[in-house]
C-alpha cells in the first residue's frame, strides 16, 4: 500500500509494472487490478491551456491519500492499492495522478478506484493554476465525474 | 508558543502572504485566527478551514501550537 505526492514526472506505466514486480513477485492472488489515469488536458471551460502548476498543502496532502487507502482497505477487500500525485509545473498530456487497485475480483477493485479517486478530487488539497495564452488562472471546480 | 496561520492558492495571492504567526493568547477558533490576522476583512466564501492538517470547521478548538490553514476548494486529480 503506498501513495506519494511526485514533484518529478509521473510515468504511471513504468510505475505500475514497478510495483507488480515487487509486490506480487511470485504470488496471483490479485484476479482484478483496476487502474485510473488522470492526463493534463490542453482545453477547459472552451480556452486552450499552455500549461499548468498545480499546488498542494505538503504534509496534509500526504496524511490525506495516507488515510483515503486505509479508508479503502476497509470497505473492501483489497491486497494492493497504489496512489501517485504530480504537483509543480505540468504540461498538456502529462500524467497527474494514478490511482490503482488489486484485489482477487473485479468489483472491490472498480468500485475501490473510482471511490479513492472521487475523494481525492473533492477531498484532497491539490490546486490547479492554468496558464492560458494570456495570462493564468486557478480552476475554480473540478468537472463533475 | 503560539499559533500559525497558512494560507494557500487563490487566497494566498489575494493576501500577498502565504502565513501568519500569532500569539496564542485569545485566540479559541480558526474565526478568532482570522479576525486576528486580517482584521475586518470577511472570509471569502467557500474557504475550507483545516486545523494539524485535519479539515475543521471556522468554530473547531485551536491550542497553542496548532496550524491552522485557510484555502479555496480544492481542484486536484
Amino acid at each position: 500500500m503506498t501513495s506519494r505526492i511526485l514533484t518529478t514526472p509521473l510515468e504511471p506505466w513504468a510505475a505500475l509494472a514497478d510495483f507488480e514486480r515487487q509486490r506480487f513477485a511470485g504470488s496471483a492472488a490479485h484476479g482484478a487490478s483496476a487502474v485510473f489515469v488522470g492526463t493534463m488536458r490542453d482545453l477547459n471551460e472552451g480556452d486552450e491551456v499552455h500549461g499548468m502548476i498545480l499546488e498542494h498543502y505538503p504534509g496534509m496532502t500526504d496524511g490525506y491519500l495516507e488515510r483515503l487507502r486505509e479508508e479503502a482497505a476497509k470497505r473492501w477487500e483489497l491486497l494492493e492499492t497504489l496512489v501517485l500525485h504530480r504537483v509543480g509545473e505540468l504540461n498538456p498530456g502529462d500524467p497527474i495522478v494514478l490511482v490503482a487497485v488489486w484485489s482477487a475480483h473485479r468489483t472491490a477493485a472498480f468500485d475501490a478506484c473510482r471511490w479513492i479517486m472521487e475523494e481525492l478530487k473533492s477531498r484532497a488539497p491539490f490546486w490547479k493554476r492554468e496558464t492560458l495564452a494570456q495570462g493564468s488562472r486557478w480552476v475554480e471546480h473540478n468537472t463533475p465525474g | 508558543m503560539s499559533i500559525s496561520v497558512r494560507y494557500f492558492a487563490r487566497l494566498r495571492e489575494q493576501l500577498g502572504r502565504s502565513g501568519d504567526e500569532l500569539d496564542a493568547e485569545g485566540i479559541r477558533t480558526p474565526a478568532d485566527a482570522w479576525a486576528r490576522a486580517n482584521g475586518g476583512d470577511t472570509l471569502p466564501a467557500n474557504t475550507l478551514v483545516a486545523v494539524n492538517q485535519d479539515y475543521a470547521s471556522l468554530d473547531s478548538t485551536v491550542r497553542d501550537g496548532d496550524e491552522i490553514a485557510f484555502f479555496p476548494p480544492v481542484t486536484g486529480g
